[in-house]
């Protein structure tokens, strides 16, 4: 994947904050230097590309309803039937794969912490595996991204 | 203003209520904001709202931290960072507050948290993301944790996700 220097100067610059206002696009265009069609055309093209999974607000789910962290420990050669059956479930927004006996790690997310352990015991019980729950007590550094490190990538 | 909520408003924790068209909001950004001159009128098509109702909903929202941030958030697999090591510590409990926040501090640990222990089938309670090209690019930086930690540390481990999530396919992000 090879970026020149204005997407990973924007990639830098606005991975952590974008400004909220009437032109967002043309805000950034005036701080980097480009006209705002620059702007939208490179991101644009890096989200098509999948280097940005998105351009947009990133959700505090613990503000809006209720998340967990679990974990589950499938038999190796059930892996890809549990994961289906994980994914399958309501309100799952992020699932992996983890080399660990703790094979399979993701998160559920539900409307309040009542309908989200009720949904948790549901596939608890549908999968026959105890599920490892890991609620976070206190979070030191929340999803700010970390600086990206173009000349290790290149 | 009336203090009067609908059925459908809920109040978050911090006290904002949140209406049915918050959530209709929530709903149609939550894939990303439209990459046009005015986002917010684009919006507002299909929402029926007006461009300036959109973006003070849009800003009330993250002025109550529903919204957490917004950013052009980058994919790390597909930039290159094909190794995503969970580093897992087992902590003494009177330290992990003041190490959980040092370790947060470190520029190249994407999140921090602190984790209840499922003993004794999981001990660890302090959990710290890292990402690397290669896996030894991942250990060095789960070595510099280690080090930060020092004896407060009793055990730690690394689950590392890329390499099985690529041959499997299980890449299940949604």
């Amino acid at each position: 994947m090879t970026l020149d220097a204005a997407d990973r100067q924007l990639i830098d610059s606005y991975q952590r904050n974008l400004p909220v206002c009437e032109r967002p696009y043309e805000e950034i265009a005036r701080s980097l230097g480009l006209t705002e069609a620059e702007v939208i055309h490179r991101l644009s093209a890096l989200q098509e590309k999948q280097v940005l999974s998105r351009v947009g607000p990133v959700f505090e789910h613990s503000q809006a309803g209720a998340s967990l962290l679990a974990a589950v420990a499938a038999p190796e050669a059930q892996m890809d039937l549990v994961a289906a059956r994980i994914n399958r479930a309501p309100g799952v927004n992020h699932n992996y794969a983890r080399e660990h006996t703790y094979n399979l790690w993701f998160v559920m997310t539900a409307p309040d912490h009542e309908l989200l352990d009720e949904h948790l015991d549901e596939l608890e019980h549908e999968l026959r595996l105890p599920m490892l729950r890991l609620p976070m007590v206190e979070g030191y550094h929340i999803d700010l991204g970390f600086d990206i490190d173009w000349e290790a990538l290149s | 203003m009336s203090t009067s909520t609908s059925l459908s408003d809920t109040e978050t924790q911090n006290g904002f209520v949140m209406t049915e068209r918050d959530r209709e909001l929530i709903l149609a950004t939550q894939a990303g904001l439209p990459l046009v001159s005015d986002p917010w009128a684009e919006l507002g098509k299909k929402l029926n709202m007006d461009a300036d109702e959109v973006l003070s909903r849009f800003q009330a929202l993250q002025d109550a931290g529903v919204i957490r941030r917004v950013a052009a958030v980058p994919d790390h697999y597909r930039l290159g960072y094909r190794y995503n090591g969970m580093t897992v510590w087992d902590i003494v409990d009177d330290r992990v507050a003041e190490l959980g926040a040092a370790i947060g501090e470190l520029p190249f640990v994407s999140h921090c948290y602190r984790r209840p222990r499922h003993l004794p089938y999981w001990s660890f309670n302090l959990f710290a993301m890292v990402h690397g090209t290669t896996r030894e690019e991942v250990e060095d930086k789960a070595a510099q944790i280690r080090a930060v930690l020092g004896d407060a540390c009793r055990q730690n481990t690394i689950l590392y996700s890329s390499a099985i999530l690529k041959k499997t396919g299980l890449r299940l992000r949604k």
